[in-house]
């Protein structure tokens, strides 16, 4: 099978170049992930982020074939030849696969993502009705891997004042949390030409999502209920 | 070298990392917290099925029945003080959790939910407690990302994607601090702290099958291994009864905890012949072993006779989207089935370490010395995973594992803050503090060399795979550890061709390597000199278990040398549990 990977290490390359590798993968059925860890164990200068190989830690985001996603949760039977891959779109790249994830950490940190409540706390837990706690499924289950926010065009353009899908979809998740007590400060750092109102709904984070989570139904609550606050 | 001075070092930033540290940063101490993948990357994200507290939610409940069952799980190898203090400090710890905002699942009357889960018992050995409280089957998840947005908010200093190199000691043996390295910018930086904290994790790597993330590779251990501390019981792996065939990857106990059972090649549900009483919710060493015989024996399922099936599709679809829905996902990645409708194929995996670097239960690293087994070393702790307390003894109990990290971390940044307040001065740095580190990166500068780390990495984790799995005998113990020689000597001619500054991922492999190699010798030789059977441990040549000579913790240090301690019986303020036979 080819692979053709993005190279570029500022230390040697003064420009960045696509390198190909033909691996002999069998009929077993493999992720992508395995497919890159025998490519490094031939070519150990191949730079790339992985971790739990399970898709729940995020480390391995990529863009393959044009579409981000998890390399560890990604088959490669799933994959057209050859396998284009490239960092994620819209971060600057610090070597071959591994972009500089400050911006977008620096987004999700911008939302305050910590449950703020003034009360002074029970004894025990505070209590939370099933259906209260049902509202953050799909919420809470984000993994800070950046296909969403790497995939939308209205990051691209405006990193510094956009949030992205993921920082806001963890926005909502506190909205929605009846424990939380902020959502007006919540809403109202939200209200703002860019910080939210950049979304236009193109939906590429859905697409993008590889745990199946949706940003722009979330980012719709926030801006429903910015409407409502108003009227 | 570029300085950092700080209170506190934190190394590792997963759950017991970041409960100290927002324990100390919110106590208004300087913490730096460094972390080689950014910090809710840590393997504490990959925990599904819970953490255990006597919270009597469900079933009513007492934190001396969770201590029985802690002692009795960890086959009386356990530290019965530390246990005390786990499981009496559980149900605060996991309230806290609550309060921080981990979204748990809850019962129809608003309270954390908790499941059934392996070893637990009512009333010393009655029936099935429930105690395990559960964010679905994305525990661990829920609960690393809530410490990290709390330590957003406490402003800890985090240096991501730093990997600590090796510990500044000086002649009196205090820890000053540790060399770090910048993985981007491929700089090393110096921490000075007055005290410094290792929670760096596993070491499952040493495997060929593991449930572990390729990060767990013990650099804790082979830091304080380096520095010329003593590892304690490490010939205690625990294989998880239940990792995806092929893949390795874990599925929880919770899947059997809401219901699933095993079944052989015959369709028999064998753990009633192995543990009648608790079956599929017997300890996981017991659950473990039946799996591995039912193999070896022939009753194996597939073409090959070479796993067991894990069957839930019983327990209904609404059961098992609504508690198990990250069991579901990963089965249909990993195993390409799903588990509505068809049992998983599985096979016991490693899975945990229930040695590791020795401390008390307040977190200080004690070692053996001139005043007994277990001096303070001055300015060094540790917790979590790379600690050995011993709460887990020879085996852990499902659900334990989360709570030490919370119950511990919490518990060394107290004892921290004592500790900084006795200590108001920091000593200096010797000429010499940083040679050991320095040293260590600059033999990965070497270009020339015959051997490669990516052979080398996978020929020790095959041996340590076939001559230290599941069950062990002397003969097979010392081959291994013969080839584990072999495979040492080829590492001293290895070299990497990426010399590049920049995110150099072939250097910080191959300085894991090093640390792996570390964490492999100290278990087979442990293992090797262990000659008893005794939770995980499991002889085929001494298969029984000996309290008269082996009720005692193993100390391995880094010439092979080995020295034991006795297991503390005594618990901080209720009776002791005195050793008996461990059935379930």
């Amino acid at each position: 099978m080819r692979f053709s990977i993005y190279r570029y290490d500022p230390d040697t390359d003064s420009s960045p170049y696509m390198k190909d590798y033909d691996l002999d993968i069998g009929s077993k059925d493999m992720m992508l992930l395995d497919a890159l860890i025998m490519i490094k164990a031939r070519d150990d200068t191949l730079s790339l982020r992985r971790s739990c190989r399970e898709g729940v830690c995020g480390s391995d985001a990529m863009n393959i074939n044009g579409k981000n996603g998890l390399a560890c949760i990604t088959p490669l039977s799933s994959l057209k030849e050859p396998v284009e891959l490239r960092p994620l779109p819209g971060l600057p790249v610090i070597r071959d696969l591994i972009v500089d994830m400050e911006p977008f950490f620096r987004q999700y940190h911008s939302i305050r993502p910590y449950l703020v409540n003034n009360d002074p706390p029970p004894e025990t837990e505070r209590l939370q009705s099933p259906e209260e706690r049902a509202v953050l499924d799909g919420l809470y289950e984000c993994i800070l891997c950046a296909c969403c926010t790497t995939a939308c065009p209205s990051f691209w353009w405006n990193p510094e004042k956009f949030v992205g899908p993921a920082g806001l979809l963890q926005a909502w998740r506190f909205i929605a949390d009846s424990r939380d007590q902020a959502t007006s400060q919540r809403l109202d750092d939200l209200e703002d030409p860019y910080r939210l109102f950049r979304c236009h709904s193109i939906m590429n984070c859905v697409d993008a999502c590889p745990k199946g989570l949706n940003p722009t139904a979330a980012i719709g609550e926030i801006k429903r209920m910015m409407v409502r606050r108003t009227v | 070298m570029e300085r950092r001075k700080f209170d506190v070092a934190i190394i590792g930033a997963g759950g017991a990392g970041m409960r100290a540290a927002l324990q100390l940063s919110s106590g208004g101490y300087n913490v730096a917290v460094l972390s080689k993948v950014f910090p809710t990357r840590s393997h504490t994200v990959a925990a599904q099925g819970g953490i255990t507290a006597a919270l009597g939610n469900v079933t009513e409940d007492n934190w001396l029945w969770h201590m029985y069952d802690t002692v009795k799980g960890s086959d009386y190898l356990g530290d019965q003080d530390a246990i005390e203090y786990l499981c009496r400090m559980g149900p605060q710890a996991v309230y806290e959790m609550e309060h921080f905002g981990l979204p748990f699942s809850r019962l129809e009357n608003g309270k954390i939910y908790q499941r059934p889960f392996g070893g637990q018992s009512r009333n010393f050995g009655g029936e099935q407690a429930t105690r395990t409280c559960a964010a679905a089957d994305r525990t661990g998840h829920a609960m690393l990302h809530t410490l990290y947005q709390r330590n957003i908010q406490a402003k800890t200093h985090f240096f991501v994607e730093y990997m600590a190199i090796d510990l500044v000691r000086d002649g009196e043996g205090r820890v000053l601090g540790v060399v770090a390295f910048d993985m981007e910018k491929g700089e090393p930086l110096l921490i000075e702290a007055r005290a410094t904290l290792l929670a760096t994790g596993g070491a499952g790597r040493i495997f060929q099958a593991s449930t572990n993330a390729f990060i767990n590779t013990g650099d804790g251990l082979g830091m304080a291994s380096r520095s010329g501390i003593p590892l304690e019981d490490m010939e205690f792996w625990q294989f998880h009864p239940t990792g995806v065939q092929g893949a390795g990857v874990l599925i929880s106990e919770g899947v059997r905890g809401e219901g699933g059972y095993l079944v052989n090649g015959n369709g028999e549900r064998f753990m009633e012949r192995y543990a009648p009483h608790a079956k599929d919710l017997a300890g996981r060493d017991v659950v473990a072993r039946a799996i591995a015989l039912e193999i070896h024996e022939g009753r194996g399922c597939g073409e090959a006779r070479d796993h067991v099936l894990l069957k839930l599709d019983h327990i209904g679809r609404e059961k098992i989207m609504a508690r198990l829905p990250g069991i579901r996902e990963i089965s249909i990645n990993f195993a390409h089935v799903d588990p509505l409708e068809a049992p998983i194929p599985v096979v016991p995996t490693v899975h945990y370490m229930m040695g590791g670097i020795p401390a008390h239960y307040r977190g200080q690293v004690v070692v053996p010395a001139r005043t007994g087994p277990e001096e303070a070393v001055q300015g060094l702790y540790a917790i979590g995973e790379c600690a050995c307390v011993s709460v887990h003894g020879a085996n852990r109990l499902g659900g334990n594992s989360l709570l030490d990290l919370l119950v511990f971390g919490r518990a060394a940044a107290d004892h921290i803050v004592e500790f900084l307040k006795e200590n108001p001065a920091s000593p200096p740095i010797p000429a010499d503090g940083t040679d050991l580190a320095r040293s260590r990166l600059a033999r990965w500068e070497r270009r020339q060399g015959s051997e490669r780390v990516a052979d080398i990495y996978r020929d020790m984790q095959r041996i340590m795979q076939a001559h230290c799995g599941v069950f062990r005998k002397a003969e097979v113990l010392e081959q291994g550890l013969v080839k584990l020689e072999e495979v040492r000597r080829r590492l001293d001619d290895a070299a990497i061709s990426d010399h590049s500054k920049v995110y150099n991922t072939a250097r910080i492999e191959a300085l894991e390597l090093e640390n792996l190699m570390e964490v492999a010798f100290a278990t087979i030789r442990s293992a090797l000199a262990r000659r008893e059977s005794r939770g995980a441990h499991a002889r085929d040549d001494y298969p029984e278990r000996n309290d008269k000579s082996w009720l005692k913790h193993t100390l391995v240090h880094r010439d092979g040398t080995i020295d034991y301690k006795p297991v503390r019986l005594k618990p901080l303020t209720v009776p002791s549990f005195p050793p008996k036979t461990r059935s379930y």
